[in-house]
């Protein structure tokens, strides 16, 4: 079949980039390497120690280029998700205050001086206890099938639970002694200079694009009829459920590792939809991709740009984001 | 087909059906009138599994609703909702396709088969030219012919209609009607749909239930249910039937309406 061919082909032809960012990503820096040196160095990293300069550069690269395109996959398959579960394509990742939770509990950890991977571990704990909290809350938006209206007590909840960790975090900066607020300033922007290579975001992001994509005919359905999807077979609250939970479980998995990286989770659906159609069964998987290799991009930028001087991922993110996004706005409003 | 033993509808405090039994049958299309308000909706949205009785049961061939998987009840009766709400800029055909959703089990994408009911579907109802618009571009009227073609594709012996021929325009509301009345005429199959438009509703239907909006409520073929007197009392309004050739016309008289007196 012709969207069959045309899924695979896209497809791979976004593998091939995302690969390319991660070349690019290894190469470029404040000490360009070569493609000899490159080669070099592999041989190096796959002997056992890295010894040489090139080699300890192309580790340190490649861990955080490879933490960044998990951590921009996550985010752009939680926001693909997230729109689709409250069937509003403005909605991101961190519309429902699960960012906000990690944020209060990563900037609590850091007031408290405590460890980088307590402060990891804080920031999860947060977006977890406030996922828990709006499944407790919006519970009856979660059920569906028989229920009645959208799943406005849902976002209305999460918009509420979001400015009171807002509020939390203002609280937190205003008390903090000036040694720490860089740091906690830095975090909220995201940062990915600390990253560590983690198998835990490839598993949640694997987890949740087999989930994503075993549902994407149903997430279809959902995005186009709403409850009545019933009518069509779909069990609607058991997907309201997974889409949220996975959701929730990859945004706090992202936070946790790069801090609240802002745009993400909303620009590259978008874009990837406004391409491509809204189709989950394609968007899903390319969202995935081109988020990573986004991120990818946007951190080599970050380390890059001003070098030595390392700026937030979130930044860049931003500055990239925001005009994109209003190009796209102007061009389906003319259309 | 489908039955109710019993029904209970209540929105608040207000009955809207009071302990209907009715059935139909295979080949039947029928009509539910009533005034705003009456429970039209409600009781189609019963009847179609998306909102629990407040009483009694609903049951499709025989076996009550809530004893049927989903997949399977999705392979006997398709519903159309009033009113649609377009969140993302879905192609028609994309929505057509995914109505074939409960027959395509493990699939990741459309069959060949799939595809081709959908363009029968849509050139059915007259927007095959249509297949590849974004759906939040099309006029209300296409819109609706689009969401008909949805429920057509999705080939079910039972087809539950709230108000399938609104925002059309004349030629396509009689159109769709005849669809509706050869679907049950030569594939057996059985239509319930509401209608606000007597004539419209009295030339395709073979059955009529009206709601009288307090809890009773009256079933049975069109030609004992259409008369003028139960309709006047049904509507709130008197009703003049006019003969014109073979059929019957239906007017809204001219005087005050039925509390005053029938007309």
């Amino acid at each position: 079949m012709i969207r069959r061919r045309r899924g695979a082909a896209i497809l791979a032809a976004l593998a091939a980039a995302a690969l390319l960012s991660l070349l690019f990503a290894c190469v470029v820096g404040s000490v360009a390497l070569s493609a000899g040196e490159l080669l070099e160095a592999l041989r190096d990293i796959a002997g056992g120690a890295p010894s040489t300069l090139a080699a300890t550069l192309l580790e340190l690269r490649l861990t955080r280029a490879l933490s960044a395109f998990a951590i921009g996959g996550m985010l752009s398959l939680a926001g693909v998700m997230m729109q689709a579960l409250l069937r509003n394509p403005l909605a991101d990742p961190y519309v429902l205050g699960v960012s906000g939770g990690a944020s209060v509990g990563a900037l609590a950890a850091m007031l408290l001086l405590a460890a980088p991977w307590i402060v990891d571990a804080a920031a999860f704990g947060g977006a977890v206890s406030v996922a828990l909290m709006l499944f407790l809350l919006a519970h009856r938006d979660l059920r569906g099938g028989i229920a009645e209206g959208n799943t406005s007590l849902l976002l209305l909840t999460g918009v509420i639970i979001a400015a009171g960790c807002g509020a939390l975090i203002t609280l937190m900066l205003s008390i903090a002694p000036e040694t720490r607020l860089r740091g906690m300033v830095f975090w909220l922007i995201g940062d990915l200079s600390g990253t560590q290579l983690r198998a835990l975001p490839w598993i949640v992001l694997a987890g949740a694009l087999v989930f994503a994509l075993r549902a994407a005919r149903a997430m279809n359905i959902v995005a186009l009829h709403a409850e009545a999807a019933a009518t069509l077979g779909v069990r609607v609250g058991a997907l309201r459920q997974g889409l949220f939970v996975c959701a929730a479980l990859l945004t706090a998995t992202a936070v946790s590792n790069g801090g609240s990286i802002g745009f993400v989770g909303l620009i590259v659906p978008h874009a990837c939809r406004f391409a491509l159609g809204p189709d989950h069964r394609l968007l899903l998987p390319t969202a995935t991709l081109v988020g990573g290799t986004f991120l990818v991009l946007a951190d080599t930028l970050a380390r890059s740009a001003a070098a030595p001087h390392q700026l937030p991922v979130g930044v860049i993110t931003a500055m990239i984001g925001v005009p994109l996004f209003l190009v796209q706005l102007h061009h389906i409003r003319r259309k | 087909m489908i039955a109710t033993a019993d029904l209970h509808l209540r929105i608040g405090e207000r009955a809207l059906v009071t302990a209907l039994e009715w059935r139909a049958q295979a080949g039947e299309c029928w009509c539910i009138i009533g005034r705003n308000g009456a429970g039209k909706s409600t009781l189609l949205r019963a009847l179609a599994g998306m909102r629990a009785p407040d009483g009694g049961t609903v049951a499709v061939r025989a076996r009550p609703l809530s004893a049927w998987p989903l997949r399977d009840l999705a392979r006997e009766r398709a519903y159309l909702p009033q009113g649609r709400s377009d969140a993302f800029g879905y192609r028609v055909i994309e929505t057509v396709l995914a109505a074939r959703h409960p027959w395509q089990d493990a699939r990741y994408w459309e069959s060949e088969a799939d595809l081709q009911a959908a363009q029968a579907a849509l050139a059915a109802l007259d927007v095959g030219e249509l297949a590849e618009r974004d759906i939040r571009s099309l006029s209300g009227g296409e819109r609706q012919r689009v969401a008909i073609a949805a429920v057509l594709a999705q080939d079910t012996p039972l087809l539950l209609l709230d108000e399938p021929t609104n925002a059309l325009d004349l030629a396509h509301q009689v159109g769709a009607m005849r669809l509706l009345a050869a679907l049950c005429r030569q594939q057996n199959k059985t239509v319930v749909l509401v209608s606000h438009d007597l004539n419209l509703a009295h030339g395709v239907a073979t059955h009529a239930l009206l709601l009288m909006g307090d809890g009773r409520w009256r079933a049975g073929p069109v030609g004992e249910v259409f008369s003028a007197e139960s309709l006047s009392a049904c509507l709130g309004h008197p009703i003049e039937t006019v003969r014109h050739g073979e059929r019957t016309i239906y007017l809204p008289a001219d005087g005050a309406p039925a509390e005053a007196g029938h007309g």
